[in-house]
């Protein structure tokens, strides 16, 4: 088979990052709430790990997903969430989302990537859906169950270190939150990383600086983060992750060591209406009518700038 | 009275036997957390070097890293004290292994009051914990027999097991040619002519205390006290018939023993099997009773916490309501297993 990126371009990238944004923004309006500044934060990421640098087997199209049957177990058919990136291959790319509450931001970038149905969304947090809220590994778009922070690093360093038993020539990437540089185990990750040499292992962090709680040097901060990185053994790149062609970049830049990808975002970027927010970004739900109005009009702006831009 | 001085003493068993068991099977891979040696597996990574990982002191990363290397088609064994499987890493052995239901094997030593090492390193509510697991297997070795043939049973589930596993000298208590069965206990001793047959008391025993239990049966009998004694080595599921069959038969008490707290454990799945089944007589647990335990030998340990040969005397004395002039010497022989002998490579 033939993988199907790279092969697409930074303008494919940019349309990508746009539509995660459009549509994740309808989706908090029609639903009264969600995790918009994830969609902010991460849409150029994903958008370039869909669109530039994940070499995944072709979709078969935009695939509708199953109905939620049962949680794994000795008598049960796995489900697994990673068939929207197609058919593995040992000269393939996996991707391990670890931050799970990104789901809305995966399943809308798996609908502009045209590996997911657009109506899954329509799924989304409904009672025996697997489109959920937080996903889980029968969710689109996920392999693996990551919920509970930080455990999806190790699991990739262990796929990573099968693979290479295996043979493999396939890259593992992992997606993950800056949040979870705060875990101890994913220090206890990378120095395993580091120590095995597991240079298949790509990561691209979403460095918003933003928590639950609200600015992260506000709740612990995890600065020098790539000085830090590099002390443990691995390569680091620093970079604007909202440049789609410095994040190809820095992703794609052999380095021989399992690689780390800093990409540095703003929480609020594309909807600066949320600037009023501040500090407070995790979630959003309307204060009222009135802040919803607001982000209504934006959302008919951005709509008509897209489309006079040709941009779907 | 009874002396056992045939009991055979076996040497580090699991040491060959897994090496020999592990050759055929090259999806076989095993972890270690900087405890290679103390679990008896310093030859097997010297033997199968490509297939050892050593993942250091670093229990939550090498569990969720066994979930990946189970998810690529890898059986992987991990080797270290009971206690650092369970207690620092429950997130991610639910998380990433349980709840998925990946083959990974949980190699546990040291469980319940094994190790002079004090209250860190004794496992005594790892059986509580891992059987409000979901998914999970959980399998306790007895003797040597058990602890060479709990491989094949370990190795056929499709999931995750938790194994309580002994080290250093372990006595041969059941012939080498009669292997550990899934989910079936051993009849060690019936008190009537059949297992359904009424018998005073029925023993159920696990673990280590099996061997305690062996010690004070013929001294009860010879009290005139029938007694129906079984040895447990699956704890998870709990669902065989036999136990069933046992526990009716009991006409005046149950009595379980576990090196392991009252609560969770083999006493409480007994528990919660003869409420099911309305079986009418009072049980009585044999186990740590709401406490820690402190660092000293086993012996001592057995003695102070009442979890001990004469323990299981005084509890069915207290069942039948009934003194049985029993005193320590007539007892079967304790075999004491030298602390510091060559069997044990390091103090803990």
């Amino acid at each position: 088979m033939t993988p199907t990126a790279p092969g697409t371009t930074d303008l494919d990238a940019q349309r990508i990052a746009q539509g995660i944004r459009r549509r994740v923004l309808a989706h908090v309006l029609a639903n009264n709430g969600g995790y918009l500044s994830q969609a902010c934060s991460s849409a150029e990421l994903l958008a370039t790990m869909y669109g530039n640098v994940l070499r995944l087997a072709p979709s078969e199209g935009p695939l509708h997903p199953a109905a939620f049957e049962s949680v794994p177990g000795p008598s049960t058919t796995r489900v697994s969430g990673g068939m929207f990136h197609g058919e593995q291959a040992p000269n393939l790319d996996r991707f391990i989302v670890s931050p799970a509450h990104y789901a809305l931001v995966v399943y809308a970038a798996l609908i502009e990537a045209g590996r997911l149905d657009e109506a899954a969304l329509d799924q989304f947090n409904k009672d025996g859906s697997t489109v959920e809220m937080i996903g889980a590994e029968h969710s689109p778009g996920f392999e693996t169950t990551t919920g509970s922070l930080a455990q999806a690093l190790s699991t990739a360093g262990g796929i990573a270190l099968g693979r290479r038993l295996k043979g493999d020539s396939g890259r593992t990437f992992v997606f993950m939150s800056d949040g979870e540089f705060q875990e101890g185990q994913t220090w206890e990750a990378v120095q395993a990383l580091a120590y095995y040499k597991l240079d298949s292992v790509r990561v691209i962090v979403d460095v918003n600086r933003a928590q639950c709680d609200g600015p992260m040097d506000t709740v612990m901060s995890i600065e020098p983060l790539a000085t830090k990185l590099k002390a443990f053994g691995v390569s680091a790149d620093s970079v604007d992750g909202h440049d789609i062609a410095a994040l190809t970049h820095a992703l794609q830049r052999p380095t021989g060591r399992p690689h780390f990808v800093l990409a540095y975002t703003d929480p609020v970027r594309g909807v600066p209406l949320m600037n009023e927010r501040r500090p407070v970004l995790h979630y959003l739900r309307f204060t009222g009518p009135d802040e919803r109005r607001k982000y209504e009009e934006f959302y008919e702006d951005l709509v008509s700038t897209d489309s006079a831009g040709g941009i779907r | 009275m009874s002396t056992r001085t045939d009991i055979e003493i076996v040497t580090r068993p699991h040491v060959e036997n897994f090496l020999e068991w592990s050759a055929s099977r090259p999806n076989v891979v095993v972890l270690s957390a900087d405890l290679t040696n103390s679990c008896e597996v310093g030859k097997w990574r010297d033997t199968y070097p490509d297939r050892f990982f050593s993942m250091g002191m670093a229990e939550q990363n090498m569990l969720s890293f066994a979930a990946g290397l189970a998810r690529e088609g890898f059986e992987p064994w991990l080797h270290t004290f009971a206690v650092f499987l369970y207690r620092r890493p429950l997130d991610q052995l639910q998380m990433s292994v349980a709840y998925p239901n990946l083959p990974v094997r949980l190699v546990g030593f040291l469980p319940g009051i094994t190790t002079p090492g004090g209250v860190t390193h004794q496992a005594i509510d790892d059986v509580a914990v891992m059987r409000a697991i979901p998914n999970m297997t959980i399998l306790e070795t007895g003797d040597a027999t058990e602890v060479e043939s709990v491989l094949d049973i370990a190795h056929a589930v499709d999931g995750p097991v938790y194994i309580r596993m002994l080290r250093g000298e372990v006595p041969r208590l059941f012939p080498a040619g009669e292997s550990m069965i899934f989910n079936r206990a051993r009849v060690l001793t019936l008190g009537g002519e059949e297992l359904n047959a009424p018998t005073d008391v029925v023993v159920l025993t696990s673990g280590i205390l099996t061997e305690e239990a062996i010690r004070a049966i013929p001294a009860l009998q010879s009290s005139g006290v029938n007694v129906t004694h079984l040895h447990v080595s699956t704890l998870k599921p709990f669902t065989d018939p036999t136990v069933v069959t046992a526990l009716r038969s009991a006409k005046s008490a149950v009595i379980t023993m576990e090196n392991h707290l009252t609560t969770g454990g083999l006493g409480s799945a007994v528990a919660e099997v003869m409420a099911e089944n309305a079986v009418p007589v009072p049980l009585h647990r044999i186990g740590l009773r709401d406490t820690y335990a402190h660092g000293a030998s086993q012996p001592y340990l057995l003695a102070e916490y009442s979890l001990d040969a004469m323990s299981l005397v005084r509890t069915v004395e207290t069942a039948l309501d009934r003194q049985l002039d029993i005193s320590e010497t007539d007892l079967a022989d304790v075999r004491v297993a030298a602390m510091h002998s060559n069997a044990k490579v390091e103090a803990l």
